[in-house]
């Protein structure tokens, strides 16, 4: 088992035929994704890695099925892809594009909401979703997962990628890793993904990675404090960042001194989460948590 | 992106919200020109710096006749602007904004931003204007009341009355108000503003609303489309560093310490700051070098990170998934070389092809110490930066 995406997703690729999109396409197929075409307006009718290019999503739903869409479409233009795979009646839309403009976010999300509310949407600015063994959808390095037992989810790529590495490292592997992203606005959020990994019979353990700005680890840990019943271990990016700086993510900065990683620390600390100051203790503590 | 003061209010303007008049003046003569252009006797001469807490360092003066207004801008001019918001060295003062001094009766507090929680643009406003927000929101929540805006309908006028009525204007002050609001509201669709923070929002003696002093953030993501926004900012506000990061497309931040970290990804670029730290040492900035870690873009890094005098030496951590650990290896030494850098390297990575990247490493005979542990690579890396 694990969450949303598996050997069964049908996934397509909108960007498909652009550089970012045709590499990581690649990427996805050599790992076992089961890809089932893209959409490039314009080119529908070629093909491209051997698969079927449409001009619209809905085309591409219509003649493959697909129920899962990665979207690689620069961002100008990313905000409106989101909504044409919604629309298209795509499930699973995961927007890897980074600097998408947050009133662009915001009207997505809004749209999202009253009319798609089926649409999952993972991202943007995020490494992706990969379920090892199974599905790889995203930026992640695949050979560095191993199926097993560790939900993963986070807000940083590489620090996803990090959290990966001591799980493979130790044996535990990893039921279903998702990087939801490093924007203030996004699809998913911690606790959305929280409760997936609480209810699927795989995960037995919960790795969340957060950072600086915003309240959705402050929130994520008043849900795991009611909800939860599963271990979680928690790392914190930024203690060290200067406040009003943005560090990178466009969502990781501390504004009118909220949002600090030590305020994120305890709440998620008195809320029985099991958290490590260093990043490289987050696979050790797991470990111990599950013995 | 920040605005000055002048930038601010001349995009108010421009949008139908009151201001008090004023005018820009880059030497002190133009101050007493301006002044005089403005008329009266009175006259407010504003540092224009992109800091806040200037009144309380000499950075604005009340102070009467064209004489004083041109001395007052002699003293700012030129200068350097150090405020409990600037670091040490201060923000130079390349000109001032002379304004006609506005009667006060009443300071109020409003703000726009986009809430993260609810997705939507916020408003927010308090009576206790001119006051320390988050100070008030602590003592006095009873005093702050915020609005929440549908981005289909955008910002009623019933929501602007709500928040006017709340903080007890009259009705002539609630259109004034309301109009204000909806100016802000069409700077931040138009514009892409992040944030607009006004504090204060007077209401004058004569009963009229003003904005006296505004902060204004801009979406960096947005600037593609912003041309006219963009074209406005001034990089002397900016940390020579961080300005040149940005030529290079480098994302970084100066911070104090000694070891300067070279990282792709703005998550594991914190986290490797915050194990510095873990491990007693002090990292000198945040530097995500991105995916594409290429010879040139880890050069250009290497430059950076070199640039700020107190660096000891450099912590590399670079988690190769889709960039290979071979090629970055390549980059290092050759940024190595080309840099001709005389402070040791730790470089830790880890990923795709990472043993070819550490044989690369230690068969360069240069001073970089290849360490696979992320925690043995900190520890490493503090202990040469003692030295």
């Amino acid at each position: 088992m694990s969450i949303l995406v598996n050997k069964n997703t049908k996934l397509i690729c909108q960007g498909f035929t652009g550089k970012q999109g045709t590499f990581h396409s690649e990427q996805c197929i050599a790992y076992g994704t089961q890809m089932v075409g893209g959409v490039s307006p314009g080119k529908g009718g070629s093909k491209h890695l051997n698969l079927p290019v449409f001009n619209t999503a809905h085309d591409a739903v219509k003649a493959t099925g697909a129920d899962a869409s990665m979207i690689y479409v620069p961002a100008p233009g990313a905000a409106e892809a989101i909504l044409e795979a919604a629309d298209a009646g795509i499930k699973i839309i995961v927007c890897i594009t980074e600097g998408i403009p947050v009133n662009d976010m915001v009207k997505v999300k809004a749209t999202l909401r009253a009319d798609y509310p089926d649409a999952i949407l993972i991202g943007p600015n995020c490494p992706g979703i990969i379920t090892p063994g199974e599905c790889k959808i995203g930026i992640m390095p695949g050979h560095i997962h191993k199926p097993g037992k560790i939900g993963v989810v986070s807000r940083s790529g590489t620090l996803t990628y990090e959290t990966v590495h001591q799980t493979t490292a130790n044996g535990l592997g990893q039921s279903t890793c998702v990087g939801i992203g490093g924007d203030p606005v996004r699809g998913m959020g911690f606790i959305d993904v929280i409760r997936l990994f609480e209810a699927d019979p795989a995960t037995e353990g919960i790795i969340m990675v957060g950072e600086i700005g915003g309240a959705s680890e402050e929130e994520a840990a008043a849900y795991i404090k009611t909800s939860v019943k599963k271990p979680v271990v928690a790392y914190i990016a930024g203690v060290t960042a200067p406040a009003g700086k943005r560090m990178g993510h466009a969502g990781a900065i501390v504004s009118g001194g909220k949002g600090t990683a030590d305020e994120k620390f305890a709440a998620l600390e008195a809320a029985g989460v099991k958290t490590v100051r260093s990043p490289a203790d987050l696979g050790a503590a797991m470990l111990s948590l599950l013995k | 992106m920040n605005l000055h003061e002048y930038q601010a209010k001349a995009l108010f303007a421009r949008y139908g919200i009151a201001v008090p008049e004023g005018r820009l003046a880059t030497s002190a003569e133009q101050a007493r020109a301006m002044a005089k252009e403005i008329g009266g006797d009175k006259f407010v001469v504003k540092a224009q710096v992109h800091a806040g807490g200037r009144g309380k360092v000499g950075g604005v003066k009340l102070v009467e006749g064209f004489d004083a207004v041109e001395e007052a801008a002699r003293k700012m001019i030129g200068t350097r602007l150090v405020t409990k918001q600037t670091d040490a060295k201060g923000l130079p003062v390349n000109s001032v904004w002379v304004e006609k001094p506005s009667a006060i009766a009443r300071e109020l507090y409003v703000s726009a931003l986009v809430d993260r929680s609810l997705e939507r643009i916020i408003f927010m406003c308090s009576p206790e204007g001119g006051m320390d927000i988050e100070e008030v929101a602590e003592k006095h929540p009873e005093k702050i009341k915020a609005i929440t805006v549908h981005p289909a309908a955008g910002l009623q006028p019933f929501q602007c009355r709500e928040l006017a009525f709340f903080m007890d204007l009259t009705k002539d002050q609630a259109e004034q108000f309301t109009k204000t609001l909806l100016g802000i509201y069409k700077i931040i669709i138009e514009c892409d503003a992040s944030m607009v923070e006004i504090n204060p929002m007077i209401v004058t003696k004569e009963g009229n609303i003003f904005t006296l002093d505004a902060k204004l953030n801009f979406d960096e993501n947005a600037l593609y489309r912003q041309k006219a926004i963009a074209e406005q900012r001034d990089l002397s506000q900016e940390d020579e560093r961080e300005r040149t990061a940005q030529q290079f497309d480098l994302n970084y931040v100066s911070l104090d310490g000694n070891i300067g970290c070279m990282v792709n990804g703005a998550g594991l670029a914190m986290a490797t700051m915050d194990i510095v730290k873990l491990h007693g040492g002090a990292p000198a900035n945040f530097l995500d070098v991105g995916g594409g870690a290429t010879t040139e873009r880890v050069t250009n890094a290497f430059k950076l990170i070199t640039s700020a005098p107190d660096v000891k030496a450099i912590f590399v951590n670079i988690f190769g998934g889709i960039v290979r650990c071979d090629l970055i290896a390549e980059g290092i030494i050759e940024a190595t070389k080309q840099v001709g850098l005389k402070i040791p390297v730790v470089a830790r990575l880890q990923g795709t092809n990472m043993e070819k990247g550490r044989e690369l490493l230690e068969k360069s005979g240069l001073k970089i110490t290849p360490v696979s542990d992320l925690t043995e690579a900190a520890k490493t890396v503090v202990a040469l930066a003692k030295g």
